[in-house]
């Protein structure tokens, strides 16, 4: 691997202070970043880990009865911890990659990535949750703006996401088995005032609402709510593993299953 | 350079490290413990899982700054005291759970994690387990049966396909 510095620090502010430096990236589990620098695919002059600072990990229950995840809790800590206060979120953080990738990989890593498969956005976006930084609080609504892209500026740290708990929810995930990505996954929850429905692996732009979706289960939380519905192929992601039909297809399927199990 | 300690397999270890040093480099070249295998240095295939304070992590895919501080344990600290094969290791001779053995290290480190929060796994949970850990010889079957029967159940049952 080519040479670059690396940093540990140990609080939140000395990790904003590093990140300061032109050209330093913010490296959390690294179960993304650290292939990916092996492949030089980028190429920053100085890493700050964020693994070293205990006040951005922990799974807890804000006073209005969310939960509250820091920035650097890796997935098996959630897929634990959140299991009592949010099986749909622990559900899915137990099923991201494989257990040694559960140990390293955070969410603040993934949902700062923002990859078009991973498993961490549709729970982000699927709970309208909030994701805080050292600087600001950002809705999921606004805070995912397409393929690997989001509303964080450069040296801004995830410190904490916020997931309101939803009276029901799951998340279907069909398995792309080599990479153990999401070729479709789904995340549906149900809350008082309606249901959301978030859509990760398929999108060209990333993760998405399926607001037809969303609407008919609002009006009626069964699978059969989606019968007459269909999802367009436009834009949906191609390759070897599924073409735009393919995941078209998939999503409603997957979205019928989620609905299934949460009911 | 960097100064990193840690403590490996019970022994405190000392060394200088690039930024850019990956644990399992600094295992194999600095510590010279080259039973932690790297098969793909992706990320894909587990030859390389080692224990990071207890939990399994691969060692090609964190830097060993990463690691200052921890506890670490590797194949090389696995077997009894007295130099015997440990239930486990005994499990895979027993079963016939390796043939090349390359993926073995890190096969056995897995299902040490795996047995220590999971006592006594359904055929199922092992397979499950296992998915970040990749063997191009045994099909599996036997891996599987191995560490079923190092929980101490019964293996008979399972089909040696």
């Amino acid at each position: 691997m080519y040479a670059f510095d690396i940093e540990r620090p140990s609080t939140i502010a000395d990790a904003v202070k590093a990140l300061k430096e032109e050209d330093a990236q913010a490296l959390g589990g690294g179960q993304t970043l650290i292939p990916t620098l092996k492949q030089r695919l980028a190429m920053p002059s100085a890493l700050v880990s964020l693994t070293g600072i205990g006040e951005m990990k922990g799974v807890c229950l804000a006073d209005d009865g969310a939960v509250c995840i820091g920035g650097a809790t890796n997935h098996a800590t959630v897929a634990k911890e959140a299991a009592a206060h949010y099986p749909g979120l622990a559900g899915l953080a137990a099923n991201i990659g494989d257990p040694a990738v559960r140990n390293r990989g955070t969410i603040g890593g993934s949902l700062a990535n923002n990859d078009p498969s991973a498993c961490y956005p549709a729970a982000a976006l699927g709970s309208g949750a909030t994701i805080i930084t050292n600087a600001r609080e950002i809705a999921a609504d606004d805070y995912f703006q397409g393929m690997f892209e989001t509303a964080l500026e450069d040296g801004e740290v995830i410190t904490e996401v916020r997931f309101p708990v939803p009276e029901k929810a799951h998340y279907q995930k069909f398995v792309q088995p080599a990479s153990r990505f999401a070729l479709v996954g789904v995340f549906v929850a149900k809350y008082a005032d309606g249901v959301r429905v978030a859509v990760t692996g398929a999108s060209e732009n990333g993760v998405f609402r399926w607001s037809e979706a969303e609407a008919a289960l609002s009006a009626d939380f069964s699978a059969a709510a989606l019968d007459g519905l269909t999802v367009p192929a436009d834009e949906m992601i191609a390759d070897l593993h599924g073409s735009p039909d393919y995941r078209a297809h998939l999503v409603k399927v997957m979205t019928g299953r989620a609905v299934t199990a949460a009911a | 350079m960097a100064s990193v300690t840690m403590t490996v397999n019970g022994k405190s270890v000392s060394g200088e490290v690039e930024g850019r040093t990956l644990m399992s480099d600094f295992l194999r070249n600095d510590l010279r413990l080259t039973g932690t295998h790297v098969g793909c240095d992706t990320s894909q295939c587990g030859a390389c899982v080692i224990h990071v304070n207890g939990e399994a992590v691969k060692a090609c895919t964190m830097f060993a700054v990463e690691a200052d501080g921890a506890d670490v344990a590797t194949i090389e600290g696995q077997a009894n005291a007295d130099g015997s094969l440990n239930v486990i290791q005994q499990a895979f001779q027993d079963h016939h759970g390796l043939q090349c053995g390359f993926c073995t290290p890190g096969m056995v480190m897995s299902a040490a994690a795996l047995l220590k929060e999971n006592p006594t796994p359904t055929e199922r949970e092992v397979r499950e387990y296992l998915e970040g850990n990749i063997c191009r010889c045994t099909g599996y079957h036997n891996i599987v049966k191995a560490i079923m029967a190092a929980s101490g159940q019964d293996v008979s049952a399972i089909a040696a396909e």
